[in-house]
């Protein structure tokens, strides 16, 4: 057993160094939001004042919900576009353009952001050109861009989910007489409800945190959060930055390990039927 | 009036048919969109990198021009002058060996650290797996830019790491890491490891541990069982990750302008100057289609990859 004990040891410590090298930038920069001292790292003792200056300083409050409206709506509309493609790639079998379907939605997952930001930004100049839409550059083409990059994730996770549960659900429903879509609304959408929420945290996220497209396709005075904080972050650091990312932070855990623990409940409800149903 | 069945027939004949018109609308809503928002756009990137750069809003020529009233007064205006352009000045060809060059270096770095991490979850307890892969996605759910950010305040001169190092007497001069290399190939290490972990650990979660058994039975050495089974059966999940890392890091542009070098040479930064500091679309458009045929290959193997796992799945 020493060789199998041995090997345990390497895993411990491959764990241990991993989640260190992940984690403790993050903390440190939680830690240092706290520090008195306006030189971030150097210790100044305790103080919550960078909080209260945050919350005094109106170009980073009008960016914060500025971003916040984006991101709703880009998430809810590319919930509803990514699960469509989603179902129509599992579910639909082989129809006309599905690969290219299929690479449209993969795309703009690697594609780097420099290339999908200025195509989109030219696009937006030769529509407005062309039949006046949209007007300048601000709220509406972030959006759109946003949910373009969005809803390729949303996609790929209501893909995997698709994927892994038993057609013969909806098969069965189909032959007891159901209808296409009374069929989706109650044995589809249940089913693969964790991902879309899911789906749709990420789709929040990502379009909360957004820059380099952003930046592309945002006109004068559409300045989204992460701008604010790039062009603060280059003039190097700064503390009340330090206040934002704990606040923004502690906000997306809270709702990672909630939405976790939710669909792990519901996990264990659906195995639970499942072996109800088994038995 | 007509009977009850054929009223029945009538009624179910329409629903055929807007059963078949939803499952066109799933299909074409996404489609129409992707096609305007996704593919249309690198059409124009393309024509506009033939334009002829003009001080105007927008400040580009148009391609094709009707100088009378006749189809034969039609003038393409075809200027390959970007593209040689970008061959005529070196800092163009210099920016993407250099590209190529970090993201390579960044990939093998972030591999290394990836693989025993994916390695270790793949073969903990199957209860603690969860926990361990959502403490692996969680910092990419958090800002990427504040992350980012979080490694100026440990770089720095008077950072974290130099501050410890003088503490503790090992050092009298700080040592300078912010605004270098590595400094850029620790950054995209630490923004992509998530990517580089998942697909490793959907790779070597699958693996049939009986091999390793049978290796270990006939005498094998576990180091040696590794190196001849372990890792060329999990080379489909590395080729994944590599690309994975590999292209967005081509083209990055907020690692190398935060944590690297001014004069730091990444092509995404080269289109972002041209861009926004020269106001030089149709150079920046030729830069563009210059790193979507670097990447045209890397996009496609990975492609391959995966369509490959999904066949032997």
């Amino acid at each position: 057993m020493s060789t199998y004990n041995q090997r345990s040891w390497f895993r411990i410590t491959a764990l241990a160094f991993g989640f260190a090298f992940l984690y403790v930038p993050i903390l440190s920069l939680m830690v240092y939001s706290f520090n008195k001292s306006r030189l971030v790292t150097v210790w100044g003792g305790f103080s919550t004042e960078w909080y209260g200056k945050l919350f005094e300083n109106e170009q980073i409050l009008q960016a914060a919900w500025l971003s916040l409206r984006i991101a709703t709506i880009n998430a809810t509309v590319a919930t509803i576009l990514g699960t469509c493609a989603g179902i129509a790639l599992v579910r639909f079998g082989k129809f006309r353009g599905r690969n290219l379907l299929s690479i449209m939605t993969t795309a703009p997952l690697i594609m780097p952001e420099v290339i999908t930001g200025l195509s989109l930004l030219l696009l937006f100049v030769a529509l407005e050109q062309l039949v006046g839409w949209p007007e300048g550059r601000g709220m509406t083409t972030i959006t759109i861009a946003h949910i373009t990059l969005t809803m390729s994730y949303v996609t790929v996770i209501v893909q995997s989910r698709l994927a892994s549960f038993d057609v013969s659900l909806e098969e069965a429903a189909m032959d007891l007489g159901a209808r296409p879509a009374k069929v989706f609304f109650l044995i589809t959408l249940p089913i693969i409800a964790p991902a879309l929420l899911s789906g749709w945290l990420l789709a929040l996220t990502i379009s909360l945190d957004d820059l380099v497209i952003t930046s592309f396709v945002a006109g004068p005075g559409s300045s989204t959060l992460p701008m604010v904080i790039f062009s603060k972050v280059r003039l190097g650091v700064s503390p009340d930055i330090n206040a934002l990312a704990t606040i923004m932070i502690g906000l997306v855990a809270l709702c990672v390990i909630v939405a976790g623990i939710a669909m792990a409940r519901q996990q264990r409800i659906h195995q639970r039927e499942l072996q109800l149903v088994n038995t | 009036m007509p009977s009850k069945l054929s009223m029945v027939n009538l009624l179910r004949a329409g629903l055929t048919y807007m059963g078949l018109r939803g499952r066109t609308a799933v299909i074409a809503i996404p489609y129409i969109w992707l096609l305007l928002f996704f593919l249309i756009p690198f059409v124009i990137v393309l024509k506009i990198s033939f334009s002829e750069s003009q001080i105007s809003m927008p400040p580009y020529q148009p391609l094709v021009q009707w100088v009378g009233n006749q189809w034969s007064d039609i003038r393409l205006h075809l200027n390959v002058g970007n593209f040689l352009y970008l061959g005529e000045d070196s800092l163009y060809l210099r920016a993407v060996i250099n590209s190529i060059k970090v993201a390579a270096i960044s990939t093998l770095l972030t591999l290394l650290i990836g693989y025993p991490v994916a390695y270790s979850i793949a073969r903990a307890k199957v209860t603690i797996r969860p926990v361990l892969l959502m403490l692996v996605i969680l910092p990419f759910w958090t800002s990427f830019l504040l992350r980012v950010y979080a490694w100026i305040g440990i770089l720095k001169n008077n950072g974290l790491i130099n501050n410890f190092l003088m503490w503790s007497g090992i050092i009298h001069q700080p040592i300078v890491m912010l605004q270098t290399d590595s400094a850029i190939y620790l950054g995209i290490v630490y923004s992509y490891l998530p990517f580089m972990i998942m697909p490793l650990y959907a790779n070597l979660e699958k693996m049939d541990l009986t091999l390793l058994e049978a290796a270990a039975d006939l005498g094998c050495k576990p180091f040696k069982a590794f190196t001849s089974i372990t890792l060329p059966l999990s080379m489909p999940g590395i080729r994944a990750g590599c690309m994975l890392v590999f292209i967005p890091a081509v083209g990055e542009y907020v690692i190398p302008s935060l944590l690297g070098p001014p004069e730091s040479l990444m092509i995404g930064k080269v289109l972002w100057t041209e861009f926004f500091n020269n106001r030089a679309w149709p150079v920046a458009s030729a830069v563009a289609i210059a790193l979507l045929l670097l990447l045209v290959l890397p996009i496609v193997y990975l492609q391959r990859t995966q369509d490959r796992q999904v066949d032997s799945a």
